[in-house]
């Protein structure tokens, strides 16, 4: 048609990619990709910087489960944890609590969005559909490493044995961050099926509990029954906490080996990611 | 004059009831066109599957040279929308709201600041630029989202009822912003309105949609000529609009709950 007379025009800089070899332009891809994710998690990130007040909100109910449920736990010394005190042996897992809550309702956001027309916008514009899903999941990372920090002060207050090992703390960091991503990708899959806000929190309501209790969080898997330790194995949250446990407690070992943990969490981001990226566009009609 | 948008037999379908009906129409390079017709007569419909936003059930259309629905990626780099509802995220500034896009759109790094500056001047928002956009009035929001949408040059844009809520003073700021992306960017322009007198001060032809089809298609001085002398007396573009859409306040069931609370926020919203 008359696409020739036009391309001359100082336009995006669109590369064709037509002069560039297979690995080049599978290079660019991957650069494109993950900038392109970075950018809208950074639209995020300027948005948490102007709402301090919801970051506190989000730190409260897992400060309550330390400070109430943990310290009487800790007295009772009914769960067996080996050689950590119940208060070390919980904390990671509270931790995985916090970030589980924020991001299981993550997919309420991108209804908002929906009902607002930001999203149209984002739909609307080049940007590969895994590349936003990826955005949104680690913009529910940049809200979950805040609330994470300050349960991890408030456990030291606590006298939770911290490891010291700062590389050790970053790493349990960025787990927090690819768990976070997952369960958020994960609730950006309901909501493009059910569409609709009150319907998510709804099936959120069904699934948290089950999430959270079918896990190594509070008690080891191995007081459950035969066919909870199934479940729990199953349970991405299980992984989290595993890694977490090894990562930021002094004296914590890991159940399944770090590694494990770590690709386990990461193929299941990628799988969500896949579904959620070919689901996105139905939450629109 | 050489044509940006073409359909082809386009149609979307919802359940049983037919949104657009085997759509044809031709938008020329550099011209406003506007779309025209009664809630729920497939205007949005129309402009979304045009944005790649929904498939089409039947027929296809073509902006530049690419097909909707097998290059929908090239489609998406050449065309900017401007969603009827409220589309700049209140929590950031108008700055922000603009950077991210402009990085979406792989707008060259050493370009950012001029493009950023061009757009935001352009669109009188150099003042506000770092306000937080929750703070703007309705005016404010709707120019923002057209600086957003302008930021990748798009050869083709898409306004979605663009003056929708928006009080008089705020109404021809926006149309004199229109006017001028035509006259200074070159840019062809589709939009969507319900307002009569917009449409006949902005746009270079208008086709009027009923029922998921394009009942006229002409200059609004020819479609207000060809009534008036059928009708043997002078009319204005309401009447043109009547005319072929029947009673415009009558019943239409095809505007659903949804779509009301979304302009009514919307309205709000910008208002």
């Amino acid at each position: 048609m008359t696409s020739q007379e036009h391309d001359a025009r100082p336009a995006v800089s669109v590369d064709t990619g037509l002069e560039l070899s297979g690995l080049e332009k599978w290079a660019k891809a991957v650069y494109s990709f993950i900038y392109k994710a970075l950018v809208v998690a950074e639209m995020e990130a300027r948005k948490v910087r102007r709402d301090p007040i919801e970051l506190i909100m989000r730190s409260a109910g897992p400060v309550f489960w330390l400070l109430v449920f943990g310290q009487v736990l800790n007295r009772a010394r009914v769960i067996p944890t080996g050689e950590l005190s119940y208060l070390d042996y919980m904390t990671p897992g509270i931790l995985a609590q916090g970030m589980l809550f924020t991001a299981i309702f993550y997919g309420i956001a991108t209804i908002w969005e929906r009902d607002l027309g930001i999203l149209h916008k984002f739909l609307a514009s080049p940007v590969p559909r895994s590349a936003l899903v990826a955005g949104k999941a680690l913009s529910a990372g940049v809200r979950a490493i805040p609330q994470a920090l300050a349960i991890g002060m408030l456990g030291m207050a606590l006298g939770v044995h911290i490891n010291p090992n700062p590389l050790a703390l970053l790493a349990a960091l960025l787990v927090i961050v690819l768990s976070s991503a997952l369960f958020a990708t994960f609730s950006l899959i309901i909501a493009c099926i059910v569409k609709r806000g009150e319907r998510l929190v709804g099936i959120n309501q069904v699934i948290i509990m089950p999430l959270f209790f079918a896990s190594n969080a509070i008690y080891p898997i191995s007081i459950m029954p035969a066919w909870l330790k199934v479940l729990s194995h199953v349970n991405p949250l299980t992984y989290t906490v595993d890694a977490l446990r090894a990562m930021m407690v002094e004296g914590g070992h890991s159940q399944f080996g770090i590694g494990w943990d770590i690709l386990i969490l990461a193929s299941i981001t990628v799988l969500f990611n896949l579904i959620a990226s070919r689901l996105y566009q139905r939450i629109l009609t | 004059m050489t044509t940006i948008l073409q359909t082809d037999q386009l149609g979307r379908n919802f359940g049983d009831f037919r949104a657009v009906d085997d759509l044809n129409i031709g938008v020329e390079t550099g011209e406003v066109f506007g779309l025209l017709g009664p809630n729920g007569a497939g205007k949005s419909t129309t402009i979304k599957m045009l944005t790649t936003l929904l498939s089409p059930s039947n027929g296809t259309a073509a902006i530049a040279g690419y097909d909707i629905k097998r290059q929908p990626a090239m489609v998406r780099r050449v065309v900017g929308y401007v969603p009827q509802i409220l589309s700049a995220d209140g929590n950031m500034t108008g700055y922000e709201n603009l950077l991210i896009f402009a990085k979406l759109y792989d707008v060259p790094r050493r370009e950012l600041k001029t493009r950023l500056t061009e757009a935001l001047e352009f669109m009188g928002l150099g003042e506000a630029a770092h306000k937080i956009v929750r703070n703007y009035s309705g005016g404010m929001i709707r120019r923002l989202e057209i600086a957003q949408s302008m930021l990748h040059r798009p050869r083709l844009l898409f306004l979605d009822e663009p003056t929708v809520g928006l009080d008089p003073v705020a109404r021809k700021a926006v149309w004199g912003h229109i006017q001028e992306l035509r006259t200074k960017f070159g840019m062809t322009i589709l939009l969507t309105t319900h307002y009569m007198e917009e449409a006949d001060v902005l746009c270079n032809r208008i086709a009027i949609m009923h029922r998921g089809r394009v009942v006229a298609c002409d200059t609004p001085a020819a479609l207000k000529t060809s009534i008036e002398s059928e009708k043997g007396e002078v009319v204005n573009l309401d009447d043109v609009f009547a005319y072929y859409t029947g009673d415009k306040f009558a019943e239409n069931g095809s505007s659903t709950y949804r779509d009301i609370a979304r302009t009514r926020r919307t309205a709000r919203r910008l208002g």
